[in-house]
C-alpha cells in the first residue's frame, strides 16, 4: 500500500494502482479517451494529462503508476493548460456539426470539449477528410470523425479474441478500418459501439430514430443466453428504440453479446401475433380474449374430460419466466396432467430421478477469468454464451489458464486451447471414458475413482491428446493449489442435447470429482435453471419432451413455443401437433410452426411484461415491462392466470407476477 | 500458398528462422518485402497470402504494409526512383535533380511513364546525406554525388 | 588525429573483411573478456570511466544504461542495435556497418557477455539495402569462425547477432518504436514505464544502443576506459563521429576527438562550399536547435559547450547553411518531415505537426499572417512534452529556434511574400 495525494486529497492505493485508477476512486474526474478500464493502456489520446510534482512535464494519468508520496493536480494550471491544448489538437480536424452527428447528447468528446476545451478556435487551415468503412450490418461509421483512440481495435483484439480492426496508414494519415471492406464478425462487435467515444462507429438499426434525451431508460434483463445479463431497455413513445448494457461487473461487466443488443428489432417486427385467434376450418379469424379464452378453456377441459388428464402435454419454453412456467404447471396439474416439460432439445433423459437439486453452471460468472484447467465438453461457447467465452478467453489471456475442448465441433474459439479432442458425436463417450481412465490412471488420483466407473472404461484405449488432457486437468507436475483448486469441467449445448446425455454427463462427474474440478452444465436459456425450480417437469410416471412427440397427446398447450424449431425431433413435433385435436398456443409471434394450433394467445415477449428469470448461476432476476404489450398482447402470466380460473382451478388469483 | 514463389518462400523461411518460433510476426516485414520484390507491388491478395503464412490477422499486415514508406500499394514502373528531397539534400540542389528528372520523364511524383519503365517518387532523409542529392532506385541500389549528366547516364542503364 | 575508433580500418584496404579487422587486432578482446570470464561490473564500470554518452541522440551514458539490465533473470535477455539512423544530416552508423561491420559485431558480443544476452538484433535503416547485405555477410564471416553462436571460445557463453532490416519510417529510431517494429507491428513508440530494460523486444529485459555507441565499446575494453574518456574533454569521452553535410566542400563522415572547436571541424570537412559565407548551423540534427553562425562560430563540439550555446549534440549531425539559403523555406522541409514521419498514435503529434506544416507552407506561398509567427511558437510549445515519444519534441525544436533566431526573415516573407534571400523563389 503507498499514500498518494491527488488535488489535496490523500489516499491509500496498492503498489502499481495508475493515478487515474486511484483519482476515479476518490471521485476525482479525469478526462480521458483512449483510456478504458477494461483494455489495455494506450495512453494516446493524452487528454489525461495532469500535473504530477517533480515532473517537469505533465504525465498521462492512465498510465502513470503512482508511487508513494506522489503529489498530483489535476486541475492546477499547468494540467489544464495541458488539457486545453490536446482538446484543441483533438478538434482541428473533427467536424463541429454535433446537431447532425448521431453521437449528438452522448459524445464524450462533446461533453469534455465544453468542461475541458480552450473557447478559442485558432485552426484556419483545411480540415481532413476519411472515407467510411462498410463494416457489415450491425455497425455504421462515419471515419472522419475518428480521434484514433483505438479502443475498438483494442476491445476487438482483447476481449473479441481477433483482431478485426486496425489502424492503418501512419500520421495524420492514420484510419481505423477492417482489412479490405471486411466485416466485423464478432459476436461481441456491437460492443464497440458503446466504447466509441464519438460518432465513428454507431448503431445502424438505430441510426437516426432519436436522440439520447428523448429515450425513456428502463432497467431489465437479457433474455438470449443463460448468463442474465443486466441490459437498458431505452423506450421512445411507448417504442423499444435500443438496447444497451447496464453495467454488472459480477455478470456482464460493461459489455453485451450482439444477439442481446440487437434482437429488439423483432419486437415491432410483422411477424408479432397482435390480437387472439380461432382456426376455423383452415382459416384464422381473430377474435376477443374472452372468447378466444373460453375457446381454449373448453377444448382442454373437453378434451381432459373425455380422456383424461394424460391426454393433454404441455410444453414450455425454456426461455419463459419463473411466473409462466409456474402457472403452466398449475394448470397440467389441475387438469390431472403431469405431462410438463421444458427440455425440448433433449434426447436423452435417463437422468431423470436421479437428481438431487438442480443441475446449475456450479459456479460464479465471474470465478471463469481467474480459473487455471478449464475443460468444455459439448458446447461452441462463441454463440451459446458469447460473454461466457469472453470470460474463459481472459483466463487463458491473463491467466495462462489451460483450455480443453471435447467437441464434435473444430470451431475457432478465438481464444487458445491447450488441448483438444475433437470427435464424431458418436465418438464423445468413448473419448470422455478415455480422460476418466487416464485420470484414474495418474497416480496421485487413482484412488478415488468410483468404482461403479470400472465398468463403462473396460477396453477404452487412452490416446495422447485424451492424456495430455487429463493431465492438465488433474494438475500433474504444476504448482497448483491442489486444495482450492480453480479448475472446472462444462457441459454445453451439444453435450445437453446428445442421444448418450446420460453417460456423457456421469462421465464429466466423475472426471470433475477425480480432480477435484468445479462441476457445471451451462443452462441453455434463460431460465432453464429456474424452469426446474418452478417443477415444470413431468410428474412421476409422466412423459417428458420427448415422449410427449412420440406417443402423440389428443391436446397440447404450448407456452412460447414453436414446436417444429424448438424441439429435438423437429419432424415427430410436427405430426403431434397435426395428430393432435386441440393445441392452445401462447405465443408472441405467428409463425408456419403453429399452423396445426386451435388457437393462438398473444402474448408479450420479455420487454413488455414483467417477470423472473434463474440465470445459470442460480440467480434469481425479476424485471419489469419495459413498455406497454403490442396490439391485444398480454403478459402471459395473466393469460395464464385467467385460463386457470375459466377452467375452474384452485389458487389462479395472483395479481401481480 | 499458390500464390507466392518457393524461391520467395524459402527466403520468407530463412527470416523466420532469425526469431523466436512462436513470433512468426517479426517476419513479416521482410516477408511482404519478398513478396513484393516477387510481385512488384502488394495487392491486398497478395498482403492476405503473407498473413496466412504467418498464421497472423490480414488487418496485423495490412497495417504494417501501409505504416513503412518502402512498400507499393499500388503498381509501379520496372524502375521506382525515389528522390530525397530532405534538407541536407536539398542544400546540396535536390530540387534540380527532381526538375531534371521530371523534365526527362516528363512525370511528376507518385506518377509511373506510359512504358512502365518509372515511377517516381520523393522520398525522406534515407541516411547518406553526406553524398547528397540521391536518390535509390527499386528500394535497393543507391545512387549519390547526383548531377543532371550523372542522372542522364544512370537512366541510360535502366531498360 | 582522426578516425582512431570506429573508423579505425578505413585507411586499410578492403576495411570491412573480417581478416583486415583482425589485423588491427578485431575479436581478440572479446576473446580474452570471455575466456578470461571477466566480471560484468568490472565491464560496466570500464564503461563508465570512458565516459561513453548514447551516441544516438539522447547522450544517456552506456555504462549506466548497462547496469540497469537486470542481473539474475530466468529467461532470454536481448540486445538491440540502432541502425536505423533517419533523422536528416545523419549518415554515421551506416558507415560503421559498411566500413567496419566486425567491430559494431564484437561490441555487441562484449555488450552480450556483459549483460547476459543470448541474443541480439541489429535494426538497419530501410533505405540502405547495400549496407544491410554487407553487415549480413559480416555476420556470415563472424559465425563462420566462431565469433557468433554456440560456446564462443569453447566456454559456456553463446551469442546469437541477427540484422532486421527496416523498410521506411524514421520513427522506428526511437528505441520502442524500433522493438515493436522488430515484433513485426507499426513502428509505435510504447509509453515508458517501462522501460526495455525490463520490459522490452517480446516483453524481455532488452538493452538498446546506437550502433556507434557499441562500435566503441571493443576500442573501450581494448585501451581501457580512462584512454577513451583522455581522447575527449570533461563529461563528453571519447571520440564523437560527426555527419557533416549541407554547404560545405567535403561533406561527410570525421571521427574526431569531443570538443573539437566547430571551426576546425569546419575546416576538416573543407570550409564553406564555393567559399559562401556561413549562416547558420544545425549541430545535432533537426531535432536540435539551429544556431546562427556567430553562436556555433564560438560553439565546440561536446555536449556542454553546444548546450551553452543553446543547442545540443545530438547525432553529431551537423547541418551546415551558407547565405544563400532562406529559413523559412528550410524549416517548411523540416516541418514537412515531422509530419510526414509522425507515427500518429498521439493525439499532440498526430494533429499538431499537420498544423504547423501547412501554417508554414502557407506563409512560404505566401498568404502568411503575422499572427502565424505566435501561433506557431505557441502550437510548438503545446506539442513539446505532451507526446509518447520525443518526436513531438523533435518538431517543435526546429519551428522554435528558427523563429528565434531568424524572427526578420520571416516577417519579412510574410509582409512581402517571398524571400528575403536572394534566388530563393
Ligand atoms: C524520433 C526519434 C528518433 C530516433 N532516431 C534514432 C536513430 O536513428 N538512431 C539511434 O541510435 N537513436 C535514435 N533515437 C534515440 C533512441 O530512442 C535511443 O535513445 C538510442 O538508440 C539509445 O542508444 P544510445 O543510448 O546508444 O544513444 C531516436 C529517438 C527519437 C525520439
Ligand atoms: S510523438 Fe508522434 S511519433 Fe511519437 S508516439 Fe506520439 S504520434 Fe507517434
Ligand atoms: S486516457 Fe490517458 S492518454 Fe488517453
Amino acid at each position: 500500500m503507498i499514500n498518494i495525494e491527488i488535488d489535496g486529497k490523500p489516499i491509500q492505493v496498492a503498489n502499481g494502482t495508475t493515478i487515474i485508477d486511484a483519482a476515479d476512486r476518490l471521485g476525482i474526474p479525469i478526462p480521458r479517451f483512449c483510456y478504458h478500464k477494461k483494455l489495455s493502456v494506450a495512453a494516446n489520446c493524452r487528454m489525461c494529462l495532469v500535473q504530477v510534482e517533480r515532473f517537469n512535464k505533465p504525465l498521462p494519468a492512465c498510465a502513470t503508476p503512482a508511487t508513494d508520496g506522489m503529489k498530483i493536480w489535476t486541475r492546477s494550471k499547468a494540467a489544464v493548460a495541458a488539457q486545453q491544448s490536446v482538446m484543441e489538437f483533438l478538434l482541428i480536424n473533427h467536424p463541429l456539426d454535433c446537431p447532425i452527428c448521431d453521437q449528438g447528447g452522448e459524445c464524450d468528446l462533446q461533453d469534455i470539449a465544453v468542461a475541458y476545451g480552450a473557447p478559442r478556435a485558432r485552426y484556419s487551415e483545411e480540415k481532413r477528410v476519411v472515407l467510411n468503412k462498410n463494416i457489415g450490418p450491425l455497425i455504421a461509421t462515419d471515419m472522419t470523425r475518428c480521434i484514433q483512440c483505438t479502443r475498438c481495435v483494442r476491445f476487438l483484439k482483447e476481449i473479441g479474441g481477433m483482431m478485426e480492426l486496425g489502424l492503418v496508414n501512419r500520421g495524420e494519415h492514420a484510419e481505423i478500418t477492417a482489412y479490405v471492406d471486411r466485416s466485423v464478425e464478432s459476436e461481441l462487435s456491437g460492443n464497440i459501439i458503446d466504447l466509441c467515444p464519438v460518432g465513428a462507429l454507431t448503431s445502424k438499426p438505430f441510426r437516426y430514430t432519436a436522440r439520447s434525451w428523448e429515450l425513456v431508460r428502463r432497467p431489465s434483463i437479457a433474455a438470449h443466453d443463460g448468463l442474465g445479463s443486466h441490459i437498458e431497455v431505452q423506450v421512445k413513445s411507448g417504442r423499444v428504440m435500443r438496447v444497451l448494457p447496464r453495467e454488472k461487473e459480477s455478470i456482464n461487466e460493461c459489455w453485451l453479446a450482439d444477439r442481446d443488443r440487437f434482437a429488439y428489432e423483432g419486437l415491432s417486427g410483422a411477424e408479432r401475433l397482435t390480437v387472439p385467434m380461432i382456426r376455423r376450418g383452415d382459416a384464422w379469424v381473430e377474435t376477443g380474449w374472452q372468447e378466444a379464452l373460453e375457446f381454449a378453456a373448453s377444448r382442454l377441459l373437453d378434451t381432459t374430460q373425455r380422456h383424461g388428464g394424460e391426454a393433454l402435454g404441455v410444453l414450455v419454453s425454456p426461455n419463459s419466466t419463473m411466473e409462466e412456467g409456474h402457472l403452466a404447471r398449475k394448470i397440467a396439474q389441475g387438469l390431472g396432467c403431469g405431462n410438463t416439460d421444458h427440455r425440448l432439445r433433449r434426447s436423452d433423459f435417463r437422468l431423470d430421478g436421479h437428481f438431487q437439486g438442480t443441475p446449475w453452471m456450479g459456479c460464479n460468472i465471474a470465478d471463469l477469468p481467474k480459473m487455471d484447467r478449464v475443460l468444455v465438453i459439448g458446447g461452441n461457447l462463441r454463440n451459446e454464451h458469447p460473454l461466457l467465452a469472453n470470460r474463459l478467453r481472459q483466463a487463458v489471456r491473463m491467466n495462462g489458464a489451460e483450455l480443453s475442448l471435447l467437441n464434435p465441433l473444430d470451431d475457432d474459439p478465438l481464444m487458445r486451447a491447450a488441448h483438444k479432442a475433437i470427435c464424431s458425436p458418436n465418438d464423445m463417450v468413448n473419448v470422455l471414458s478415455q480422460v476418466l481412465k487416464a485420470m484414474s490412471g495418474l497416480q496421485r488420483l487413482s484412488l478415488c475413482l468410483p468404482p461403479q466407473y470400472g465398468r463403462l472404461l473396460e477396453g477404452v484405449r487412452v490416446r495422447d491428446n485424451t492424456l495430455a488432457m487429463a493431465r492438465s486437468l488433474a494438475g500433474l507436475g504444476q504448482d497448483y493449489d491442489l486444495v482450492s483448486p480453480r479448475s472446472a469441467v462444462f457441459l454445453g449445448n451439444i453435450a445437453q442435447h446428445h442421444p448418450r446425455y446420460a453417460e456423457i454427463y456421469s462421465l464429466a462427474e466423475a472426471v470433475a470429482a477425480l480432480c477435484g474440478a468445479t462441476f457445471g452444465v451451462l443452462s441453455e436459456a434463460a431460465n432453464r435453471v429456474g424452469m426446474d425450480l418452478a417443477g415444470v417437469l413431468p410428474g412421476h410416471g409422466a412423459l417428458n419432451a420427448r415422449s410427449m412427440l412420440e406417443n402423440p397427446r389428443e391436446a397440447y398447450l404450448l407456452v412460447n413455443i414453436e414446436p417444429e424449431l424448438d424441439c429435438h425431433n423437429a419432424r415427430l413435433a410436427h405430426q403431434a401437433m397435426q395428430a393432435a385435436g386441440c393445441v392452445v398456443a401462447l405465443t408472441a409471434y405467428r409463425s408456419e410452426a403453429l399452423q396445426d394450433a386451435d388457437v393462438l394467445l398473444p402474448i408479450a415477449p420479455y420487454t413488455e411484461t414483467s417477470g423472473t428469470l434463474m440465470s445459470m448461476e442460480g440467480r434469481v432476476q425479476s424485471f419489469a415491462a419495459a413498455v406497454r404489450p403490442l396490439g391485444e398482447c398480454r403478459p402471459g402470466w395473466k393469460v395464464l392466470r385467467v385460463l386457470g380460473n375459466l377452467l375452474g382451478l384452485e389458487g389462479f388469483d395472483h395479481d401481480s407476477s | 500458398m499458390k500464390m507466392l514463389s518457393q524461391e520467395s518462400l524459402a527466403k520468407i523461411d530463412r527470416e523466420l528462422a532469425k526469431y523466436p518460433a512462436d513470433r512468426r510476426q517479426s517476419a513479416l516485414m521482410s516477408a511482404l518485402r519478398i513478396a513484393q520484390e516477387e510481385k512488384g507491388w502488394l495487392s491486398g491478395e497478395t498482403i492476405e497470402c503473407v498473413a496466412n503464412y504467418l498464421g497472423i490477422p490480414p488487418i496485423a499486415a495490412l497495417e504494417v504494409a501501409t505504416f513503412y514508406n518502402m512498400y507499393d500499394l499500388a503498381p509501379v514502373g520496372r524502375h521506382k526512383i525515389t528522390v530525397c528531397t530532405n534538407i541536407s539534400c536539398m542544400l546540396r540542389g535536390a530540387d534540380e535533380v527532381v526538375r531534371h528528372l521530371q523534365r526527362r520523364l516528363g512525370i511528376g511524383f507518385n506518377e509511373t511513364t506510359p512504358d512502365d519503365r518509372f515511377t517516381l517518387k520523393e522520398g525522406e532523409c534515407m541516411g547518406c546525406c553526406g553524398g547528397a542529392p540521391l536518390f535509390h532506385i527499386n528500394n535497393t541500389r543507391m545512387c549519390e554525388w547526383l548531377t543532371p549528366d550523372k542522372v542522364d547516364e544512370i537512366l541510360e542503364g535502366l531498360k | 588525429m582522426a578516425n582512431e575508433v570506429c573508423f579505425r580500418t578505413l585507411h586499410l584496404p578492403d576495411p570491412a573483411a573480417l581478416q583486415t579487422y583482425r589485423s588491427i587486432g578485431g575479436y581478440e578482446t572479446l576473446r580474452r573478456i570471455v575466456t578470461a570470464r571477466m566480471k560484468p561490473t568490472e565491464i560496466i564500470q570500464q564503461v563508465k570511466i570512458s565516459g561513453l554518452r548514447g551516441r544516438g541522440g539522447a547522450g544517456f551514458p552506456t555504462g549506466l544504461k548497462w547496469s540497469f539490465m537486470p542481473r539474475y533473470f530466468d529467461g532470454i535477455k536481448y540486445l538491440v542495435c540502432n541502425t536505423d539512423e533517419g533523422e536528416p544530416g545523419t549518415f554515421k552508423d551506416r558507415d560503421i556497418i559498411r566500413y567496419n561491420p566486425h567491430q559494431l559485431i564484437e561490441g555487441m558480443a562484449i555488450a552480450a557477455y556483459t549483460m547476459g544476452a543470448r541474443v541480439g538484433y541489429n535494426y538497419i535503416h530501410g533505405e540502405i539495402w547495400e549496407d544491410y547485405v554487407t553487415f549480413e555477410r559480416a555476420l556470415e564471416e563472424a559465425r563462420a569462425v566462431g565469433f557468433l553462436g554456440e560456446n564462443l571460445f569453447g566456454t559456456d557463453f553463446s551469442f546469437d547477432l541477427h540484422a532486421h532490416h527496416g523498410y521506411g519510417a524514421y520513427i522506428c529510431g526511437e528505441e520502442t518504436a524500433l522493438i515493436e517494429s522488430i515484433e513485426g507491428k507499426k513502428g509505435q513508440p510504447r509509453f515508458k514505464p517501462p522501460f526495455p530494460a525490463s520490459f522490452g523486444l517480446y516483453g524481455k529485459p532488452t538493452n538498446v544502443n546506437n550502433t556507434e555507441s557499441y562500435a566503441s565499446i571493443p576500442w573501450i575494453m581494448q585501451h581501457g576506459g580512462q584512454a577513451f574518456q583522455d581522447l575527449g574533454v570533461a563529461n563528453s569521452g571519447g571520440t564523437k563521429i560527426f555527419s557533416v553535410s549541407g554547404h560545405v566542400e567535403r561533406p561527410g563522415n570525421y571521427e574526431v576527438g569531443m570538443g573539437m572547436p566547430f571551426p576546425e571541424l569546419l575546416a576538416m570537412a573543407g570550409g564553406m562550399w564555393r567559399g559562401r559565407r556561413l549562416k547558420a548551423v544545425i549541430p545535432g540534427g533537426p531535432s536540435t536547435a539551429v544556431l546562427p553562425a556567430e553562436a556555433i562560430m564560438g560553439a565546440a563540439m561536446d555536449y556542454d559547450s553546444l548546450a551553452q550555446a543553446g543547442s545540443s549534440l545530438g547525432a553529431g549531425s551537423v547541418i551546415v547553411m551558407d547565405e544563400t539559403t532562406c529559413m523559412v523555406q528550410a524549416l517548411k522541409r523540416l516541418s514537412y518531415f515531422f509530419f510526414e514521419e509522425s507515427c500518429g498514435q498521439c493525439t499532440p503529434c498526430r494533429e499538431g505537426t499537420g498544423w504547423l506544416y501547412r501554417v508554414i507552407k502557407r506563409i512560404v506561398e505566401g498568404k502568411g499572417r503575422m499572427e502565424d509567427l505566435d501561433l506557431l511558437t505557441d502550437v510548438s510549445g503545446n506539442i513539446a512534452g505532451r507526446t509518447i515519444c520525443a518526436l513531438g519534441d523533435a518538431a517543435a525544436t526546429p519551428v522554435l529556434s528558427f523563429i528565434k533566431h531568424f524572427r526578420p526573415e520571416f516577417e519579412y516573407y510574410i509582409q512581402h511574400g517571398r524571400s528575403l534571400v536572394i534566388g530563393n523563389k
